[in-house]
């Protein structure tokens, strides 16, 4: 073993660990703190003395109070997740047929179908919103959540094709071999032996993809201009911010309440994302 | 499959064809052959939106490497709560993008930043920072928040890497008499080599095509100093309606995506190869 001294363990390990955990976390504290903090206590100059303690002494509900009555962000909660489960679940059906046929059916050209997916899920959105935007509008979609829940497959359908397809590969050949010799169909084998066994590679290629979803911004700020349409990262960005004005408090508790649900359910399944992540970046 | 190929391809074609044509919102232009990129390579503000994005994303990946290779090295070390750390450590890389980032231009804020309001406190500064009022420090100050939310993907990759690395080597190696600083360099960092690459290059390509964090922090602003190709052509082809020259703008983005991927592709075949 490699014997440490222990003020070295503090300078080499709890300071560093310290400094990264304050990092990550600050932002985050910041933005409860401001979503509970009264506007009069918000708006001191930094100058003044104890201008800014890193807490609250009178916490108030007046932004969140303030952020469901006079704004739709009710609704735009209601949109995200509607598009985001939409979008997830059509991608990972998707994403299941295509990675299954990609990792075990030898065709011409599955090779090539293979490079192609990974080369598509590297395209980022930014290159291609301008053509998209018209697509949307030539499909009178513009505004509609299904300009978001056809559009965002786009993306994850790449991604979670690939990530399957790395997971399908480490399936045995032989488990459905026995089932094929047992009379199974090829499809019956993948429906009913190969997918449940691949519970652990869905769920992460799920997960990723939700969360990807729920971040998704350029095409949601491009397709979706109403405000009972938007989904929370361009409603807080766009109605949220009246003229130059901006209402710290109620941006804060926006930001704070749209994360919730995405924190939420990245924590019942760290560990699926975690391996969705690492998996994405396998070859 | 073939839905697939349309809904990627069909856009990228007409991309290409915009971009060729004056083609404005309700106006649908005409052949006007490589104009637009023309017009692009002469515009100041393009050129600066191009600098900015490879400085943007150039030191941003350095730091994201440096410092998450770091955290990778603690997280990989046993201590108590090591699994509810590791899982808010993935936290900024969680939360979408958009709304972290005001919670950073919050803190960044001119008047109220909390960040001035510590220095000032803790006596190291005597007038307040320029944080996103200056075009050089607001351009440090995205790369800040992009690492800040880069860095754990990073931690976590290598993290996974790190783990497949065998603890005999680096005891191997301790008894050969090498300190920490020549088992990281000659034995962890070979290792961890194919993995890092991998990272690097998604990163390279996420931040080179960056929108959602310069939109929100800065706007591309001030004066246009922290404008990147995506936000700029979002600004053109959006803001402006000039469908044509903002197509043609983002496709800029595309020989260096190109060039980075294929770099990526082919050191996946020798990988299979050898």
């Amino acid at each position: 073993m490699l014997i440490e001294r222990k003020w070295k363990k503090w300078l080499y390990f709890y300071l560093p660990m310290a400094a990264f955990i304050v990092f990550t976390l600050f932002p985050f504290y910041w933005m409860a703190v401001t979503a509970f903090r009264p506007d009069s206590e918000l708006y001191a100059t930094w100058r003044q003395p104890n201008a800014a303690p890193l807490w609250t002494l009178q916490p108030t509900m007046e932004h969140v109070i303030g952020l469901m009555k006079t704004t739709a962000f009710p609704t735009w909660l209601w949109n995200t997740m509607a598009i985001a489960i939409v979008a997830t679940g059509i991608s990972l059906v998707c994403g299941m047929f295509a990675g299954y046929a990609l990792a075990r059916l030898k065709f011409r050209g599955s090779e090539f179908l293979g490079t192609a997916i990974f080369i598509t899920y590297l395209v980022p959105q930014t290159l291609l919103f301008i053509p998209l935007a018209d697509i949307v509008r030539d499909l009178q979609l513009g505004n509609t959540p299904w300009a978001l829940m056809l559009t965002y497959p786009t993306f994850l359908i790449p991604f979670c094709t690939w990530l399957l397809m790395g997971y399908f590969k480490t399936i045995p050949k032989e488990l459905e071999e026995c089932a094929r010799i047992d009379g199974a169909t090829r499809f019956g084998a993948m429906v009913r032996i190969i997918f449940p066994v691949a519970i652990p590679g869905i769920l992460s290629a799920g997960i990723f993809a939700f969360t990807l979803s729920w971040n998704e911004f350029i095409y949601a700020l491009i397709f979706m201009s109403s405000a009972d349409q938007k989904t929370v990262p361009v409603g807080v960005v766009s109605e949220l911010i009246r003229g130059d004005i901006f209402f710290w408090g109620q941006l804060m508790a926006g930001a704070l309440l749209g994360s919730v649900p995405v924190a939420i359910v990245y924590s019942f399944f760290v560990e699926y994302y975690v391996t969705g992540l690492t998996g994405s970046v396998k070859g | 499959m073939a839905i697939l190929l349309l809904f990627i391809a069909y856009p990228f074609v007409m991309a290409l064809w915009y971009s060729l044509t004056s083609i404005r919102v309700g106006e649908p232009g005409h052949f006007v052959g490589l104009a637009n990129f023309a017009k692009a390579i002469n515009d100041t503000i393009f050129q600066q939106a191009f600098k900015n994005t490879v400085f943007y994303t150039f030191w941003a990946t350095v730091f994201k490497l440096a410092l998450g290779m770091w955290l990778a090295l603690l997280l990989n070390r046993h201590f108590r709560f090591k699994r509810i750390v590791r899982a808010s450590m993935l936290l900024p890389f969680i939360i979408p993008t958009v709304l972290s980032a005001f919670a950073w231009r919050w803190m960044f804020d001119p008047t109220f930043s909390v960040m001035n309001w510590a220095l000032y406190h803790g006596g190291m500064i005597t007038d307040r920072l320029p944080f996103l009022s200056s075009g050089d420090w607001a351009m440090w100050c995205s790369v800040l928040v992009n690492t800040w939310r880069g860095m754990p993907f990073f931690a976590i990759t290598l993290l996974a890497g790190l783990q497949t690395i065998s603890p005999d080597l680096h005891e191997a190696a301790a008894l050969d008499g090498a300190n920490a600083w020549h088992r990281f360099w000659h034995v962890t960092w070979p290792l961890l080599l194919p993995v890092t690459l991998v990272v690097v290059v998604f990163s390279v390509i996420q931040t080179f095509s960056d929108f959602q964090l310069i939109y929100v922090l800065t706007g591309g602003g001030p004066a246009n100093s922290t404008h990147l190709i995506a936000t700029y052509a979002y600004q053109i082809g959006v803001g402006s309606g000039l469908l044509g020259e903002g197509a043609a703008l983002s496709l800029f983005m595309f020989p260096v995506l190109f060039a980075v991927v294929w770099v990526q592709l082919r050191y996946l075949k020798r990988m299979e190869n050898g």
